[in-house]
């Protein structure tokens, strides 16, 4: 279980988060949902070690995050889908997603676990060679997802899957988002397409220039009034 | 016609030596995107331990030339530790901090080897002893195409490495995105020591090759040839392997043709020449993509 605490960050010199806490349970989606800039990435920048915390205390299953050297997160089985993706352009589709698998050092289980992705993600195995840099940004999303599988992840941290993707890649890529809670993992989602994140999600919470204004259940929370009015255009 | 081939000869091994050297260069900028003008240095460090160690294998029974290894160790040794001591502490502070402390480093080593080994010019044990061979009608010097071919085989050896390998490919995927090499969980840091290791081994094969060539170790040596590796890498593509090797290996054909066939004096001003309309006429380098992009 992940578990934010009292958390500060501080981006430059302003403050980003400003003492949030939440929790997300095993086989839980929750969602992060606020408006641009109101510290949703810090957040998961945060818990995946790219951003230092000022105060407060990121656990998961006990082990203290903010302690932890950022590259060894992933080992923890936390896997991170950054906000644009994030894909080294230079190298293969295949060599990606290898790269995703870095901390294993077990070769067969690479192979079971790429071949587990290209039967997820057909297109990804017909463009194997290809440079990830010319994939469409659709594509390009696909294949963020696929390498963070293929590290075998606990929890998935997903940074605005849909930003930039034609409203139908956009439910293509929440379909997806469902298939690997159905394959038991654990997502954190952060969304500005609040209808969506919240149609899909157990439990939500809505940052607010680095607080958490309201929480709940994310039904619920579709019929909230406040929420209604400030994030599905009610 | 004899002469032609033993210039493209010469050429290609003078080549070899600034592909090898403009190696480091391009590795360093691509991963840290700074010049790292001590890198010439490493080359002066790996002569001197050649100087010092050759005669030393030659009292144990063992050929000279495994003195390399040495070379190879000390330079590595001194990369790491440059990284490590000088260039990480302000890695976060700017480019002009990192280009100044680089600068600084390659004047420290060069007067720490000043203090260290004395002003005077040293001469080189004789590293290979080889024959005369006949190649198309021109006599060449075996140890040319022998230095040629360890020269050529280490680049596609470290082509292979980067390829290949998952090491080699942490090391192509930090410079891409280094955050994402982050999280799926490689370590930067690591990854950096191990780019200058490599960069500093390659400067201490460039060493070897530089003094069966011309069997003399200064001070000094370290920044000329440095320089002109570096215009090799730029004109190559900086941050680019193939661009490195093919960029160094065009600067050390170019230099021998203009010392035969045209004006020997004029060599430096041929290659600077070459580089500036190269560069005004593709500013990223012969393989270099669209300027500005990350490679």
């Amino acid at each position: 279980m992940l578990e934010v605490k009292d958390l500060y960050v501080n981006y430059g010199a302003v403050e980003a988060i400003k003492g949030i806490s939440f929790t997300v349970k095993p086989g839980e989606i929750v969602t992060l949902i606020g408006a641009n800039g109101a510290g949703k990435t810090t957040t998961l920048h945060t818990i995946s070690g790219l951003t230092k915390a000022k105060s407060g205390s990121i656990t998961y299953n006990g082990t203290d995050l903010l302690k932890t050297e950022p590259s060894k997160i992933i080992t923890l089985g936390i896997a991170h889908v950054p906000e644009g993706r994030h894909v080294f352009p230079e190298m293969s589709v295949e060599d990606n997603l290898q790269m995703g698998a870095y901390i294993s050092k077990n070769k067969e289980q690479v192979a079971e676990s790429m071949k587990d992705v290209y039967e997820k993600f057909p297109r990804l195995k017909e463009r194997r060679k290809q440079l990830a840099g010319t994939l469409s940004g659709g594509e390009q999303q696909m294949l963020a997802v696929g390498r963070a599988l293929m590290s075998k992840p606990g929890i998935i941290l997903m940074d605005e899957p849909s930003m930039g993707l034609s409203p139908l890649l956009v439910k293509e890529v929440f379909a997806i988002i469902r298939e690997i809670h159905e394959a038991g993992i654990t997502v954190l989602l952060n969304e500005q397409n609040a209808r969506m994140a919240l149609s899909i999600a157990d439990r939500a919470y809505v940052l607010e220039t680095g607080t958490i204004s309201i929480s709940g259940d994310a039904q619920e929370l579709l019929k909230d009034e406040r929420v209604k009015k400030a994030y599905l255009g009610q | 016609m004899s002469i032609f081939v033993q210039s493209i000869i010469n050429g290609l091994n003078q080549g070899a030596i600034y592909a090898l050297i403009a190696l480091g260069y391009t590795m360093v900028y691509g991963i840290l995107r700074m010049i790292n003008f001590a890198h010439g240095d490493f080359i002066m460090v790996g002569a001197y331990t050649m100087f010092y160690t050759a005669p030393l294998m030659i009292n144990y029974g063992m050929p000279p030339w495994m003195a390399v290894f040495l070379a190879v160790a000390a330079c590595t040794v001194v990369g790491v530790l440059v990284e490590r001591i000088a260039y990480k502490p302000v890695r976060h502070s700017g480019s002009m901090s990192a280009l100044i402390t680089a600068l600084a480093m390659s004047l420290f080593l060069e007067n720490l080897a000043m203090v260290l080994f004395g002003g005077n010019p040293k001469t080189v044990t004789k590293i290979f002893d080889l024959p005369m061979v006949e190649i198309l009608g021109a006599k060449i010097q075996m140890k040319y195409l022998l230095t040629l071919g360890i020269g050529l085989a280490i680049m596609v050896a470290l082509t292979m490495f980067v390829r290949m390998t998952k090491l080699g490919k942490a090391m192509r995927a930090v410079p891409q995105d280094r955050e994402a090499a982050t999280i799926v969980g490689i370590n930067v840091d690591r990854i950096i020591t191990v780019t200058f290791a490599i960069g500093s081994a390659l400067a201490a094969v460039a060493a070897m090759m530089y003094c069966s060539t011309y069997p003399r170790c200064t001070t000094d040596m370290g920044s000329m040839m440095g320089i002109k590796a570096f215009i090799a890498a730029v004109l190559g593509g900086i941050g680019i392997i193939p661009g490195a090797m093919l960029g160094g290996l065009i600067v050390g054909v170019i230099e021998i043709f203009v010392k035969v066939y045209l004006a020997p004096g004029w060599y430096e001003a041929i290659t600077y020449g070459i580089l500036i309309i190269v560069l005004l006429i593709k500013p990223s380098g012969i393989l270099g993509k669209n300027a500005g992009e990350k490679v």
